[in-house]
């Protein structure tokens, strides 16, 4: 082993290649020690020997200074979630370390940091926790039996006589502060494997703290990726073609390069940039561009026909996603049938912070700075782009303003376009979206239209179901297209083929229909899940109503070998107070799903005042195992429920002639604090495996709505987003 | 050259007359935390104080602006100890935190003329502000502890 | 919050104001006695007037402002106003939602941007205007009554249409916003003939 001080970033980043990810610990060297330094102390510590500098890191994850400080490195980014301060946590609650002296930074693109399932740098799919639960505490148990092991060899004693708290590490009336240790510690080999602490002896797991990232966040100091200025830093704004696929035909850039501030104005991939001192000018340059598209006619998709089309393929075999006996048999000679439709309409992210991106490159490096859900895949993205290796680029993530999975592109498209640009110009450019650029910017949930034919029994429990599918894959045409099996993109069917209600219905059929077009499509909260979990239970509802059986009832027959929806849905009917009575004009409505590794159940509380939908009270519960930050996971069903909520409103993005209709938030409207209702989140007390929260308590939101809507009016909500006349 | 007074310091700049002022705060002045959500005044991540009042810095002209008092939420205060920058530290109010400058700058307004606001005053005061986490229940919850907060003594 | 606003509510028809004209005029036109004759058809003509007035007024760029309830209008369509904008006493909106925190002294450039004039506001609190909902008949009575029309005589009140900044903004309205269905000159002429005939109120 080298020592960690002499290796150099280059060097670094190839002996961490040969780790695996998994539980193992790579040790860390210097160029991350250096980044841990300026986390630390802006800058200024930076300078050698300056006390808040890393003098000891055990691993990739963590460092100590001599000011006892603690420089946590997080392999997931800080989108909202909370990770910023449940990874600390973990690490905390090993390392008994003094809870005010830890500084957070996000990790930059490298191994030790890969997912320890996905085998790339990800934050997604509701897993930080659950997936750096070990690695995180191993992290902190480590630092800490080093710690222990200086100051008994200091002293003389044995290690096991030692015991840590608050920073220190303590024998008899001695006590040495972590900082003081750091140096001594950092001549001692990490053991491995050293034993974690059992659950009774957490401090912060399933306890709580308050988020690390507050005071920043509102004093105006912390740093997002649209924050990001050095001097000579330029901005550039991209006009990009009217309809997904069009081709730039000309541009005049004559008039654009009068307005005061515009310095260029250059064509890329996927457009024309122009690049000025500021946004303002930047933006007035663009509106002042002449541009010119070639626009195939099979790219002018218009919404209702694209609903057609997919309709028709209704009509016609899908790949087969789940089967079981014989569904159209079944089907045909069933007492009683439904023949639905439902439709989803595509879905933009629409981040607070508009996509952005900043690019420096100077010689043979690259600097860039953004915030990302991937900056692995970024980095390599860009370095293809300047004929670079990959540690040739730097990424410096940021906070993000929201991800949604916006953030997580295959393609690495707002970081691979502001590349492109900083090439382009030769100038370190800050590539700026505007809020319609992000509207009519692609990268949609797809849209789905769903058709589900039910068969009943004498019994009136469903003895056929035949479910068709119809959207566009996620992974179709990305490099994560091996991820679609025999035709089926597991992202489009996860909630029905895996429904545990199907396992009820003897003869079912579910087929899958993948279109193709070039609207881009991506992972959006929830994925799937955003319109299966709709389609499921607003069905389910109807089977009960059918049945003439109280909806929660019917549910708990079909869920009674379904241990966590079973209990997420007992405990919401129960804190909701299902089946006492309401306010006059009220109504409630229940949805249970499972998705991310946790089962959620929401009862929502509602009333219709002339066509308008007013939701006063979402109860909620969930069982996603143990829940580390139990807070913070209100808070991301809280999320959740407002977020689902804004689609089953609001969300719409429709095409005219191939045009996003919709632009800003006029016409792609948000839930506002008057619309809001009270939520109410209620844990299930388990020791269930651990499952994600930032994404389960989107799905059940909707259909929960929907239901309490029929509950309401006698109406059936199957077209999304809710209009006024679908309820009268 | 115009004159600007922010956060009690005086700025000047050679910006457009129409500049936004938003765009004067962040990309002429560095003044970040004042942030960019819509462009149209959508979505109020842009709120500052003109004179005290919450304008959409996105829409105002920098013109507007010109010698008058403009307080971003730099200087809410110097020292996080605003009533409301203390209740949502209590009530850990935000999530991604983008919009958060923008409702702490409408909150303050409803604060000042509302010192013990109702839910229907806060439904009033901040409906314009946008929060795609869906903080609104807990902007809701610190808002009354930031009232509760300030009416007990804390600095405002 | 008492909310009275309601999209659906009552609307003008074109086609109902063509057939009201037309049937003043018609009636005008019926001459019996000289005398009879005059005054019926200074009272035709004044009403028809208003009529006129009336479709202006119920023109967005008017009635927007003018709502029932404490939620002004907005657009073409004039639906309530989003972001739950409200009159307030003073009719500048309340808290962090008063117009002028997003309403300019001009219009800001622009689709779907906030129109402006410096004088951007509602009716106030106690003396609410409406014009939303109202008949032609039930708005010329209002529109004549002091203790309802801001304590104006006609004559202010024609100054009012006439000079009025922000009656004026109604026909320079900003991009994409439908002009009112009479230019002003001729919006102000037959304010002038309602009045100057008697302001006489339509007969529904």
């Amino acid at each position: 082993m080298n020592n960690p001080s002499t290796v150099s970033r280059r060097k670094f980043l190839q002996t961490t290649t040969t780790f695996a990810g998994g539980l193992l610990i790579p040790f860390f060297v210097s160029a991350g020690a250096k980044r841990m330094g300026m986390l630390g102390a802006l800058g200024a510590a930076e300078a050698a020997g300056a006390d808040s500098a890393v003098a000891f890191a055990p691993n990739a994850y963590l460092g100590i200074g001599r000011d006892n400080s603690v420089h946590i490195i997080l392999a997931h980014v800080e989108m909202g979630q909370g990770v910023w301060t449940t990874l600390p946590m973990l690490i905390a609650d090993e390392l008994d370390c003094d809870w005010n002296k830890i500084k957070v930074g996000h990790a930059p693109p490298a191994q030790p940091y890969y997912h320890t399932m996905f085998g790339i740098q990800i934050t997604g799919g509701s897993s930080t926790t659950w997936s750096e639960f070990d690695r995180y505490r191993q992290a902190g148990a480590t630092a800490r039996a080093v710690m222990v092991a200086a100051a008994a060899q200091q002293w003389g004693v044995a290690p096991e006589a030692c015991s840590t708290a608050d920073g220190y590490v303590i024998y008899n009336d001695k006590k040495l502060s972590y900082g003081e240790l750091a140096d001594a510690a950092a001549k001692i080999p990490p053991p491995a494997n050293v034993p974690l602490k059992p659950a009774s002896e957490w401090k912060y797991i399933g306890k709580g703290v308050k988020r690390l990232d507050t005071s920043e966040k509102i004093n105006g100091k912390a740093r997002f990726g649209m924050d990001v200025q050095f001097p000579g830093l330029l901005t550039a704004v991209i006009a990009r073609p009217p309809v997904f696929g069009a081709q730039l035909k000309r541009f005049d850039a004559a008039k654009a390069k009068t307005v005061a501030g515009v310095r260029q104005v250059v064509a890329v991939p996927s457009g024309v940039a122009v690049i000025a001192d500021h946004f303002w000018a930047a933006k007035q340059g663009r509106e002042a561009l002449v541009v010119e598209w070639d626009i195939e006619p099979s790219l002018q998709i218009d919404t209702p026909g694209q609903w057609a089309a997919y309709r028709g393929l209704t009509e016609q075999r899908g790949a087969v996603a789940a089967k079981a006996g014989d569904a159209q048999d079944a089907l045909s000679k069933a007492a009683d049938k439904v023949d639905v439709e439902y439709t989803l309409p595509y879905l933009a992210h629409a981040c607070m912070e508009p996509l952005n991106c900043t690019v420096k490159i100077a010689n043979d490096k690259c600097e860039i700075w953004t915030g990302t859900q991937m900056p692995g895949l970024d980095q390599g993205a860009a370095a293809k782009i300047l004929g670079f290796k990959p540690e040739q680029v730097e990424v410096h993530t940021m906070f993000l303003g929201g991800g949604f999975g916006r953030r997580a592109t295959a393609a690495s498209d707002f970081v691979s376009e502001a590349v492109e640009v900083a090439k382009a110009s030769g100038k370190a450019v800050k590539t700026v979206w505007t809020r319609e650029d992000d509207i009519r910017g692609g990268y949609y949930r797809p849209a789905f239209l769903h058709r589900v034919r039910v068969g009943l029994g004498e019994d009136k429990m469903p003895v056929a179901w035949h479910h068709s599918i119809v959207g566009q894959s996620i992974l179709a045409g990305t490099p994560f297209e091996a991820g679609v099996k025999d035709g089926i993109d597991g992202a489009s069917v996860e909630g029905v083929n895996d429904s545990p209600y199907m396992g009820h219905v003897p003869n079912h059929l579910i087929e899958l229909h993948s279109p193709k077009n070039k609207i881009p499509v991506l992972w959006w909260r929830s994925v799937g899940h955003t319109h299966t979990a709709f389609v499921m239970e607003t069905m389910i509802d109807q089977l009960a109503h059918s049945a003439g059986k109280d909806p929660v009832e019917y549910r708990r027959t079909l869920l009674k070998d379904h241990k966590r929806p079973l209990s997420a849905l007992n405990l919401a009917a129960e804190k909701a107070g299902w089946g006492t009575p309401l306010p006059a004009g009220h109504f409630r409505g229940i949805a249970v799903h499972d998705s991310f590794g946790s089962a959620v159940a929401q009862v929502a509380e509602v009333s219709v005042e002339k066509g308008k939908v007013r939701v006063h009270r979402v109860v909620c519960a969930i069982d996603c195992g143990l829940a580390v930050n139990p807070d913070g996971v209100a808070a991301q069903m809280e999320s959740g429920i407002i977020f689902g909520l804004t689609a089953f409103l609001y969300g719409n993005i429709s095409l005219d002639k191939g045009r996003v209709r919709q632009g800003n938030f006029h016409d792609y409207k948000m839930v506002r604090m008057q619309e809001a209702p009270a939520i109410e989140v209620f844990i299930v007390p388990s020791t269930e495996k651990m499952g994600g929260a930032g994404e389960p308590g989107v799905p059940p939101l909707a259909p929960a709505v929907a239901n309490a809507l029929f509950a309401a009016t006698g109406k059936r909500i199957r077209n999304l987003p809710v209009k006024p006349e679908d309820l009268s | 050259m115009i004159k600007l007074h922010i956060n009690n310091q005086p700025y000047s700049v050679d910006a457009s007359p129409q500049m936004p002022l938003l765009w004067v705060l962040r990309d002429m002045l560095g003044l970040t935390g004042t942030k960019f959500g819509c462009g149209m005044a959508q979505c109020g991540a842009c709120t500052v104080h003109l004179n005290g009042e919450a304008v959409r810095s996105c829409v105002t002209p920098v013109s507007r602006a010109a010698n008058q008092q403009i307080t971003t939420v730099e200087g809410l205060s110097t020292d996080l100890t605003h009533p409301l920058q203390q209740a949502w530290l209590q009530e850990d109010v935000l999530q991604c935190g983008y919009c958060q400058s923008g409702q702490l700058m409408s909150a303050a307004v409803l604060l000042r003329e509302k010192p013990d606001p109702t839910d229907e005053d806060i439904d009033r005061a901040m409906s314009g502000n946008v929060c795609r986490c869906g903080t609104y229940p807990r902007i809701r919850k610190a808002i009354h502890l930031a009232a509760k907060i300030q009416r007990e003594g804390g600095k405002s | 919050m008492q909310r009275t606003n309601s999209p659906t509510w009552w609307r003008p028809r074109a086609a109902l104001f063509t057939f009201c004209i037309a049937g003043a005029l018609s009636v005008a036109a019926v001459a019996v006695r000289p005398a009879d004759d005059a005054a019926r058809s200074e009272r035709a003509i004044s009403q028809a007037a208003f009529q006129a007035v009336y479709k202006v007024l119920m023109s967005p760029r008017c009635m927007n402002c003018h709502p029932n309830g404490d939620i002004p209008l907005q657009g073409d369509d004039s639906h309530l106003h989003t972001m739950n904008v409200t009159r307030g006493v003073d009719g500048k909106g309340v808290y962090a939602l008063k117009c002028s925190n997003c309403h300019q002294v001009a219009n800001t450039p622009g689709l779907n941007m906030p129109p402006g004039n410096p004088t951007w506001h509602l009716p106030p609190a106690d003396m609410p205007m409406v014009f939303e909902g109202r008949s032609p008949r039930e708005l010329a009575l209002q529109l004549k009554d002091p203790n309802q029309n801001g304590h104006k005589t006609l004559q202010q009140l024609l100054d009012h249409v006439s000079k009025d900044a922000l009656v004026l903004w109604g026909w320079k309205p900003g991009d994409g916003r439908t002009l009112p269905p009479l230019a002003h000159a001729e919006f102000v002429k037959q304010f002038k003939t309602w009045v100057s005939t008697g302001a006489v109120a339509p007969n529904e």
